[in-house]
């Protein structure tokens, strides 16, 4: 085995420039899929962490009625806090939300919103709560800065607010911005206006009401109570999980050509090799090699293909890859508005999982494809080959 | 004794008969405006601020819940229906051939970019049934004179907590109105206007609603044809009547 090994590396290394052709296409599938499956965990990684600290914490409560999706439920999604619940919330393991909807006047224009009221000093998430203690006459309102791009609102922007209450009544007031907060989950920030909880409650005549409970991350879970549904971490960021799966699926597509590419040109190596060296197949033979021996001979000839570009790749690759870790990769403005959890600059991340089911990958293919052609040794008639006779 | 006390008593009631209370106002106002049932055509000019879109259509209502109208201009909007029972609303759009629930918050939205809102297109309510009124005082609007009336909603489940009207004094029809926010903060304008009389009462064919806080001229409602107390088949005002 081992004479075979050594022998298949010199017969490759003496191909010369045929080798190094297909090691360096090879390298390059090794360097593109790993880099786009870095891109895609690193931002899975990314925006799992950012929905964890603005917008789903460690698991939320539900009160019954609440689907986010359903907007006829927003006026009958709202009830009392339980006791319990409300004690977490006050040893600042949880934090509440009340959901609403309304209507601004951003610069005579009418636009609809989602008004949410959350408890300033709360600490579960990153919305910055402490922004309310301002002591202004109007509605005090923190938004977000796609929310404020969108309708050209600055800090200290006086709109109309007009909402209904409980009973249905409308009621208006000026509405004072007194904060813009950045951050990558558009889900509580596009179309969107935060309050002081209790401010909010006491517009809407729901004192003590709530519709959304938060769980600060890691804490332990409130054995659920009636009236209130638990959302679990995976659940509620399960959108996250399978736009990255989806994403995956397309980048298969470029993993299938790159790799189609490689294979193809080692396919084709190794049926002119078989083609032009009959006479040293049927040397090896006469030699005492078996035929079956001579085809794991090509076969391990072709898969130390896979074993140089992963050299050559580590050799290019890790000081490329490496910096991209370290500098991240930055995406046009424009992808934030596309409603999805985007940071501005994604840090690619590599685990050596991700590089050992890669290299495992090509391999294993490479050696495959490597395989495929030899077989026909097999059929070889060991006299025949020796007199470099066509077959 | 009983020559003073004879006419002290009908000068009290010619006074009272000038003099009707908010009351009574309200009451004759209601009997102008409302009916059991109506139907009636309609154009709804929305004036924005870029351009003025015509929609006309066709209505049928029956009480302060239930009505259906039918889109019949522009070609864009033909066809398009919507039902509205209680608080629920239906849409259907020929274009989709789909029916669409609206309810809740959503029947507080503009009504194609009018000033309109879906509930204030299709509701009807009987003001007695909901508010008091205060008459506040007098006014001359263009040339007719009109009682400035307050009114204060009886129940916390009423959209507009409170409302001004400039009800003219022959005619018990309010030429303007003014609906607030529980804050007390002025929300929408509505300038009645063309004021004829059909099957006995008094109603205005031409109504100019202005939300307040939003910026444009506000939107045109004007009638068309109109029959009161007019008998609707109940498939009207059903489902079934939206896809037919």
């Amino acid at each position: 085995m081992k004479l075979l090994f050594k022998l298949a590396a010199r017969n490759l290394i003496g191909a010369g420039r045929r080798t190094w052709l297909n090691v360096i296409v090879l390298s390059f599938s090794f360097i593109i899929i790993i880099w786009h499956k870095g891109i895609l965990n690193g931002w899975e990684s990314q925006a799992k962490n950012d929905m964890t600290e603005w917008e789903t914490g460690g698991g939320q409560y539900w009160q019954s009625v609440y689907d986010p999706f359903d907007p006829f439920s927003l006026t009958e999604a709202h009830s009392a806090i339980p006791a319990d619940m409300d004690s977490a919330c006050s040893k600042g393991n949880m934090a509440s939300i009340l959901v609403t909807q309304g209507t601004i006047y951003p610069g005579g224009r009418i636009q609809s919103i989602l008004i949410k009221g959350i408890n300033s000093n709360q600490k579960v998430l990153k919305i910055p709560g402490a922004l309310f203690e301002s002591d202004s006459s109007e509605i005090p309102a923190i938004i977000g800065s796609r929310m404020a791009a969108d309708n050209r609102l600055k800090t200290g922007d006086l709109i109309t607010l007009r909402w209904r209450d409980k009973n249905g009544t409308f009621d208006a007031g000026e509405m004072k911005i007194i904060g813009i907060f950045n951050t990558n989950v558009p889900m509580i920030d596009a179309g969107q206006i935060w309050l002081p909880l209790d401010h909010l409650q006491k517009m809407m005549g729901m004192p003590g009401e709530a519709t959304i409970l938060v769980c600060k991350k890691d804490s332990k879970v409130i054995a659920s109570d009636a009236g209130w549904n638990f959302k679990s971490t995976e659940l509620l960021q399960k959108s996250v999980s399978d736009m990255i799966k989806m994403k995956s699926v397309s980048g298969a597509v470029l993993y299938l050509i790159l790799m189609s590419l490689a294979m193809l040109a080692i396919f084709d190596t190794q049926v002119l090799s078989i083609f032009r060296r009959q006479k040293e197949i049927g040397t090896y033979i006469a030699l005492g090699m078996t035929r079956f021996q001579v085809v794991g001979l090509f076969t391990i000839e072709g898969s130390l293909n896979s074993v140089l570009a992963a050299i050559l790749a580590a050799i290019y690759g890790i000081p490329l890859l490496a910096l991209q870790a370290s500098k991240g990769m930055s995406f046009p403005g424009g992808s934030k508005d596309f409603g999805i959890v985007m940071a501005d600059k994604i840090y690619p991340s590599y685990s050596l999982e991700l590089i050992g089911i890669t290299i495992l990958f090509i391999m294993i293919t490479t050696t495959i494809v490597s395989y495929l052609p030899s077989r026909r040794i097999a059929k070889m008639n060991p006299t025949e080959a020796l007199r470099g006779k066509l077959q | 004794m009983r020559k003073i006390i004879i006419p002290l008593l009908l000068l009290c009631f010619s006074l009272n008969a000038q003099n009707p209370s908010a009351k009574d106002i309200l009451d004759k106002i209601d009997k102008n405006m409302s009916s059991e049932s109506r139907i009636f055509t309609s154009k709804m000019v929305i004036h924005n601020k870029r351009n003025t879109r015509t929609v006309e259509s066709k209505s049928w209502s029956k009480g302060e819940k239930k009505s259906f109208s039918e889109y019949l201009s522009p070609p864009r909007e033909q066809g398009t229906k919507m039902l509205k029972l209680d608080d629920q609303l239906w849409i259907f759009s020929p274009s989709t051939d789909r029916i669409i629930q609206i309810s809740g918050h959503m029947l507080r939205q503009s009504v194609m970019g009018s000033d309109l809102s879906y509930e204030d297109m299709m509701e009807d309510p009987h003001l007695l049934n909901h508010y008091t009124g205060k008459i506040d005082g007098e006014e001359k609007l263009g040339d007719r004179t009109c009682w400035i009336i307050s009114l204060t909603a009886t129940s916390v489940d009423v959209a507009y907590q409170s409302q001004k009207l400039w009800v003219d004094k022959d005619r018990y029809i309010p030429l303007k109105k003014e609906l607030y926010a529980k804050s007390g903060m002025l929300l929408k304008r509505m300038e009645l206007s063309d004021v004829i009389q059909i099957q006995g009462r008094w109603f205005p064919k031409r109504i100019l609603f202005k939300d307040v806080l939003k910026e444009g001229e506000g939107t045109e409602f004007i009638i068309g044809d109109i029959q009161f107390n007019a008998e609707i088949p109940e498939y009207i005002l059903s489902k079934a009547s939206l896809k037919k």
